[in-house]
């Protein structure tokens, strides 16, 4: 527990804890991204980031749902990221608590507590610290209904877990595991690119009949700031956005690589007269087919890219779907820029991800295939 | 040594109180001090805390093996017609057991496994369940089931998989559920039903409700029981971990699954309130499982019971245990130490049982389980299509689509596939 706890601090201090800018400054300088922001929606928003975003769902879902329970290792002083600031003291001991240090515990847990009926917002505090837990995900949680022919499930369980790249996070407090979960019937699985979407997404889980997994990326956490819905509201699971609609090349990400690839279509554009369709996937299970192989018979070129690794990456779902559905649409085969087929390593992580360059070239070679 | 002194003192003290539960979460009064959450008594003697400081914890017993009464003070009040139940439902299990593993064996089941020597531990224990009390099994405990009122019909069309078999067929025989019933569906993963036993115990606090969790002393060697035990004692969940320490997991013996005092010495380190019992003994079974709940209700805690007792069967219908025991062994355990006997002789001893009693149950039961049995067999099973739903509450989009494919394939190639045993 100290080992994990005291990587965790050296995170928050050195670049998300940080209550002044410097911090912050030196994060956008060194970021591989830039955050595009969602539009502003009509009505009454407030300015958040990803965590006060975050935050603020469970807020609602605590205030709204008497039976709801927050749960996880540290969320009573606020949570290691922020997320669960001030609830505790807000809703009680009882409905806001920490829990032993053990994965495998908190979700078998959570789904016994939303088998009888509490809605259960159970927290892992790094994706990377989901799998001990994938046995309880994975043949408990995904099949209950199923198993059970309906008389018993737990689809009031919502699982929330930071994930993603950070810049110095090396092999566990950076990996993205959402195609593990991709494999997995009777889950859904969801991952936001901002606040606005973070607030929706969590909000539409914790109400959703069936478990769900929102995978939070946490550089986000403080860089990504939007004006949010101030209200109650829900997101659609299931289906993308389509952000910037182009002509040439689909781009297709999810998370911060959706930031990536917006810079990505930018610059192809300045540097190439490209134009790029960006679309944000929000959805790994289930996901929106029609959306992208709409947009891809539109352009007939396609990248995909995400952090995790490439060999059964979920982009290899998404490219052999796009096969099927769009063969004789594409003008070049579908290209795919992720991670690496290595674990996620600490100083070389500036060569590990899927970078804009290495996207632009993608994009490049698309074109010119 | 002056801990170890202490130690023995409390121990001993509990002894001499046999109605008082087994709580060997100690509570000095003297020399103590707190250390960020630990009790701290300083030593300047170099002492290793070996299993050997203990005695064994003792496993309590209200009827000794001719079904007399040991202790008059000890023995339950328990109505005769609930006597009598017990022990019908435990011969029910027998004569189910034995026409489900034969039928096993001439393939008309895919799978088994029997209860034998364990039944002892499933009527005393649902007898001291209130039925708003929520069990989660592991798989060898249908008479828990039998005794809430889970029908022939129903282990049968489960056992079959058919049309009336609430779970559609989806899972392999003996995984029953009972909504009704209060007991939630089982599923082969070991130990995964603990922590959310005690998830649940959590959920239905306050509500005079308690969990009640089953499971082997071989799943309670997996990390989510370690989980289990600690999350109900640091988050205050009124449940109830029965284990049953039958000796073997398939064919591990207890030796290569454990080395210390059984199960039960794991509870205090916990913080568990614990109790070891006769398994065998009906009595102790219901004694200990009634104190337990009412202990869950009045303090919002767990309570963690072994039963010590002997898996007589085969682990399963894929499984022969000679491979790994000898009959010897069984022989002996089924003649000296048989909880259907047991509880026998002590309803003879009341005039509540004799022969002729005996005769007619066995008799109806058999007659009645063979009847459940071959109805259930003649239902046709669920419509394929069954097979896509309950993955989510709605079918979704991708999962619609595959099903209709299917549905398109089996225009074409129809007489490949065994249509005709399934309802359209």
């Amino acid at each position: 527990m100290l080992q994990k706890n005291s990587i965790c601090v050296k995170i928050l201090k050195g670049v998300l804890k940080s209550k002044d800018g410097e911090c912050r400054k030196i994060l956008r300088r060194n970021a591989h991204f830039s955050f595009y922001p969602e539009k502003p929606p009509s009505g009454s928003t407030t300015k958040m980031n990803m965590f006060q975003a975050i935050n603020n769902a469970l807020d609602i879902t605590l205030r709204t749902d008497e039976s709801a329970l927050v749960f996880g290792e540290d969320v009573a002083f606020g949570g290691v990221f922020r997320c669960t600031v001030d609830l505790q003291k807000k809703y009680g001991k009882s409905r806001v608590f920490n829990t032993p240090l053990c994965e495998q515990g908190i979700i078998g847990f959570g789904i016994g507590a939303a088998a009888s009926g509490a809605t259960s917002v159970a927290e892992i505090q790094f994706a990377d610290y989901i799998f001990p837990a994938f046995d309880q995900i994975v043949n408990e949680a995904a099949k209950y209904r199923y198993r059970s022919g309906g008389e018993f499930n737990c689809g009031r369980l919502t699982i929330r877990a930071p994930c993603g790249a950070v810049g110095h996070g090396a092999l566990y407090h950076s990996q993205s595991p959402e195609a593990y979960f991709a494999h997995t019937p009777g889950l859904k699985v969801v991952i936001p690119r901002g606040p606005i979407k973070a607030k929706g997404l969590l909000l539409s889980c914790i109400r959703d009949p069936n478990p769900c997994l929102v995978l939070e990326p946490k550089i986000l956490y403080r860089a990504a700031v939007e004006e949010v819905p101030s209200g109650d509201y829900g997101t659609l699971i299931g289906k993308a956005d389509v952000v910037q609609e182009g002509k040439d090349v689909t781009l297709i990400g999810w998370g911060t690589q959706f930031h990536v690839l917006m810079e990505v279509a930018q610059l192809a554009k300045e540097k190439f007269g490209i134009s790029c369709e960006v679309i944000d996937l929000v959805s790994i299970l289930p996901w929106d087919l029609d959306t992208v192989c709409n947009s891809v018979k539109k352009t007939g070129r396609v990248l995909i890219s995400h952090e995790a690794p490439l060999t059964s990456g979920f982009g290899a779902e998404i490219a052999a779907c796009i096969q099927e559905e769009c063969f004789l649409h594409l003008q070049a085969p579908v290209a795919r820029i992720t991670g690496f087929d290595t674990p996620f390593p600490h100083i070389f992580e500036p060569f590990y991800l899927p970078t804009k360059w290495r996207c632009l070239e993608a994009v490049k070679n698309l074109i010119d295939y | 040594m002056a801990f170890d002194k202490v130690l023995k003192n409390v121990i001993n003290k509990c002894l001499k109180q046999p109605k008082l539960l087994r709580c060997l979460s100690t509570h000095f009064k003297h020399d103590i001090e707190d250390h960020v959450g630990s009790k701290i008594k300083w030593t300047s003697t170099l002492d290793f805390v070996s299993p050997d400081c203990f005695s064994p914890i003792p496993t309590y017993r209200v009827l000794d093996s001719r079904g007399n009464i040991l202790n008059k003070f000890e023995e339950p009040a328990i109505e005769n017609a609930t006597l009598e139940k017990m022990y019908k439902d435990m011969i029910l299990v027998n004569t189910m057991d034995k026409v489900l593993y034969e039928s096993q064996r001439q393939g008309r089941i895919s799978f088994y496994m029997t209860n034998y020597g364990e039944e002892a531990t499933h009527m005393g224990s649902a007898a001291a369940l209130d039925l708003n009390d929520l069990v989660y099994g592991q798989y060898r405990e249908v008479g828990v089931l039998i005794w809430r009122g889970f029908t022939l019909s129903e282990i049968m069309n489960q056992c079959y998989g058919n049309c009336l078999d609430p779970g559609k067929g989806k899972q392999m025989p003996i995984h029953y559920g009972s909504k009704r019933l209060n007991f939630v569906t089982i599923s082969s993963p070991l130990a995964t039903q603990i922590p959310q036993a005690a998830g649940s115990a959590y959920a239905l606090k306050n509500q005079n409700r308690v969990v009640m969790c089953y499971f082997g002393e071989g799943a309670a060697s997996e990390g989510d029981a370690h989980a289990a035990f600690n999350f109900a004692a640091t988050l205050d969940c009124p449940v109830i971990f029965f284990c049953r320490n039958n000796g073997y997991a398939i064919s591990t013996p207890t030796e290569d699954q454990y080395r210390g005092d059984g199960i039960a010495v794991r509870g205090p380190g916990y913080g568990i309130t614990t109790v070891r019992v006769d398994g065998n003994d009906v009595l102790a079974v219901y004694n200990a499982t009634k104190a337990a709940r009412e202990f869950c209700l009045e303090r919002s805690k767990p309570v963690l019971i072994e039963a010590l007792t002997y898996r007589v069967g085969h682990h399963s219908t894929s499984d022969d245990s000679t491979a790994y025991r000898s009959q010897k062994e069984v022989d002996e355990r089924i003649q000296n130490d048989n909880p259907v006997k047991k509880l026998r002789l002590y309803l003879e001893n009341k005039n509540l049982w004799n022969e002729e009693k005996e005769k007619e149950w066995l008799h109806l039961t058999k007659r009645n389980v063979l009847e459940a049995f071959n109805a259930a067999e003649k239902i046709l099973l669920p419509k394929w299509t069954e097979m896509f739903t309950d993955v989510y509450g709605v079918i979704p989009h991708h999962l619609r689509k595959q099903m209709n494919e299917m549905e398109k394939h089996l225009e074409n190639y129809r007489d490949h596939y065994p249509l005709e045993k399934y309802s359209t």
